[in-house]
Parts: C-alpha cells; structure tokens; sequence
C-alpha cells in the first residue's frame, strides 16, 4: 500500500528554514560587521 | 582586479554595494517565495511537494557556486598573491555551509512525501553531502591559518582548490549512476520546466544569489575591520613594551 503524505507540513517546514535561516544569518553578519566596524573606528580615534 | 588589493580602495566600494545588493535580494526573494508559495500551480506528479524547488534549487546553486569562489579566491591567493583573495575565500565559507545545509534538509524535506524516504545514500545526495563536511573543514583550517598567520593561509588555499574536484561530481553525480535524483531540468539554453514554474524560480536563484553577494561583502568587511583592529592593539602593544 502507498502511503500518501499531506506536502503542505513539508512544504512550511522548507520555507520556515529557508526564510527565516537566510533572514538570521543575513541578521547575524550585519550585526558582526557593524561590531567589527565600530571597534575598528574606536580604537583609530584612541 | 588587482585595482581592489587595496583594503581602503576595496572598502569605498563595498560599503555602498552591500545594501544595493542586500535589499533587491530580500525582495526579489521574498516575491519569489510567496508567488512559489501562493501563485505558481501544484504539479501534476507531485503536487503541493513541488513548491519547496523555490527553496531547494536556490540553495542547492549557491552551495556549489559558494566552493567554486573559494576555489577561485584560492587560485588567486597562490598564483597572484592577492592580498584580499584569503578574505574573499574565508567570507563565502560560511554563507556557502548555511545554503548547503539548507539544500540537504529541503531535499529531506522534498524526499519524505515525494520518494517516501528522508535519506538514501545516492551519489547526488551524498558528494552534496561530501560538500558540507569540506566546507566545515575548510572553516576550521582558515580559521586556524588566519590565527597562525605567515604562510598558513595557502594549506586553506589548497584545500579549497583540491575540494573544488567534488562541484563536477556533484553536477554530473545524477547522470553518472542510477540515482532517485532527478536529472538537470535546467541547462544552458534549455529547460524542461514549464514557464509557471521556472519564471518563480529563477527569480528565487536571483534573489538568493543577491543576498548570497551581500552575505560575502558583509562578511568580508567583518574580517577586516578585526584584522585591522588586531593590527593596531599590536601596534600599541609593542610600542608600550619596548623600552625607551
């Protein structure tokens, strides 16, 4: 017997990790780049 | 290109460059994903299962594309000794290992309702596999070459050139042995997609790529804002040790 899957649990689970992981990581880089920016420009006015 | 082996000439460009890149992309790719999601119809052999291409394709194309500009950053840094090829290399790692485990769990994702498995250990899923481990391999070492510095950073560079050997077996994988991957539906001047489904896609692959773009100038102006922030503790280290 063929087991028939409702796709739709499958498919938010796909979207939630692409989405929300490409909206974290892009989240997480430009608040490290801006930490990195900013201690670089604090230690050059010292 | 080596206008750019200038950090400050460099940096005039990337700052300006990350946004126009970032946004676009955010809205590309979201458009993408909601038209995938709510417009484009189901298929008729998989049915709803099908939208989750707008996620998988994407991620699969800047896992690999992801290696292939660290394979090109290291050719640089051996043969011309550019000065930011290591950065440029040490940069796409990280966003390349997110999209290519993204690519693994949507494709388990995918695999589950449409082939009724999570996993089988076929070539195409397991050189992407492969690739996944190379690239947290690669991390690992260029993190290492970076804190070691001198000479480390070309063992990172001919990882990521010799690592570069899987992208073909990955490509050619589905072609090569019987897999219950499809084959390539997308080729230079060809496609076996309908319009419906391949317009919303190749506006995903865009979109994504952007923000793929935007993740690696992001990141490469992290690494060298510390690498200058490194450079001038030390500076001011050794100017207070050294007695007068």
């Amino acid at each position: 017997m063929t087991e028939v899957l409702d796709p739709w649990p499958f498919v938010w689970a796909a979207y939630a990790l692409g989405a929300g992981g490409t909206l974290a990581l892009v989240g997480w880089c430009w608040q490290a780049m801006l930490r990195a920016e900013r201690r670089r420009d604090r230690l050059r006015e010292k | 290109m080596h206008r750019f082996a200038n950090p400050a000439r460099f940096l005039r460009l990337a700052r300006p460059l990350t946004p126009w890149l970032l946004v676009p992309g955010l809205v590309i790719a979201g458009a993408a994903l909601a038209w995938g999601l709510f417009v484009a119809p189901a298929d008729r052999l998989q049915g709803d299962s099908v939208r989750i291409v707008y996620i998988h394709v994407p991620a699969a194309w800047l896992g690999m594309a992801g290696w292939m500009a660290i394979a090109a950053a290291s050719l640089a840094e051996i043969v011309w000794r550019h000065p930011l090829a290591s950065v440029a290399a040490r940069a796409a790692a990280v966003p390349g290992a997110f999209y290519t485990a993204l690519c693994l769990l949507s494709g388990s994702l995918w695999g589950r309702p449409a082939w009724g498995s999570w996993w089988v250990w076929d070539g195409r899923l397991t050189s992407m596999l492969v690739l996944l481990f190379l690239y947290l391999g690669y991390l690992a070492l260029a993190d290492a070459a970076a804190r070691e510095g001198g000479g480390a950073s070309r063992v990172a560079a001919i990882f990521g050139l010799v690592g570069a050997v899987n992208i073909p077996i990955i490509h050619y994988s589905v072609l090569w042995w019987n897999s219950l991957h499809q084959p390539p539906s997308i080729g230079l001047g060809h496609s076996a997609m309908a319009p419906q489904f391949l317009v919303p896609l190749l506006a995903a692959t865009l979109g994504f790529t952007l923000i793929f773009a935007a993740l690696v100038l992001m990141r490469m102006r992290l690494l060298l804002a510390d690498a200058q922030s490194e450079a001038r503790l030390r500076r001011k280290a050794f100017g207070g040790s050294v007695p007068a």
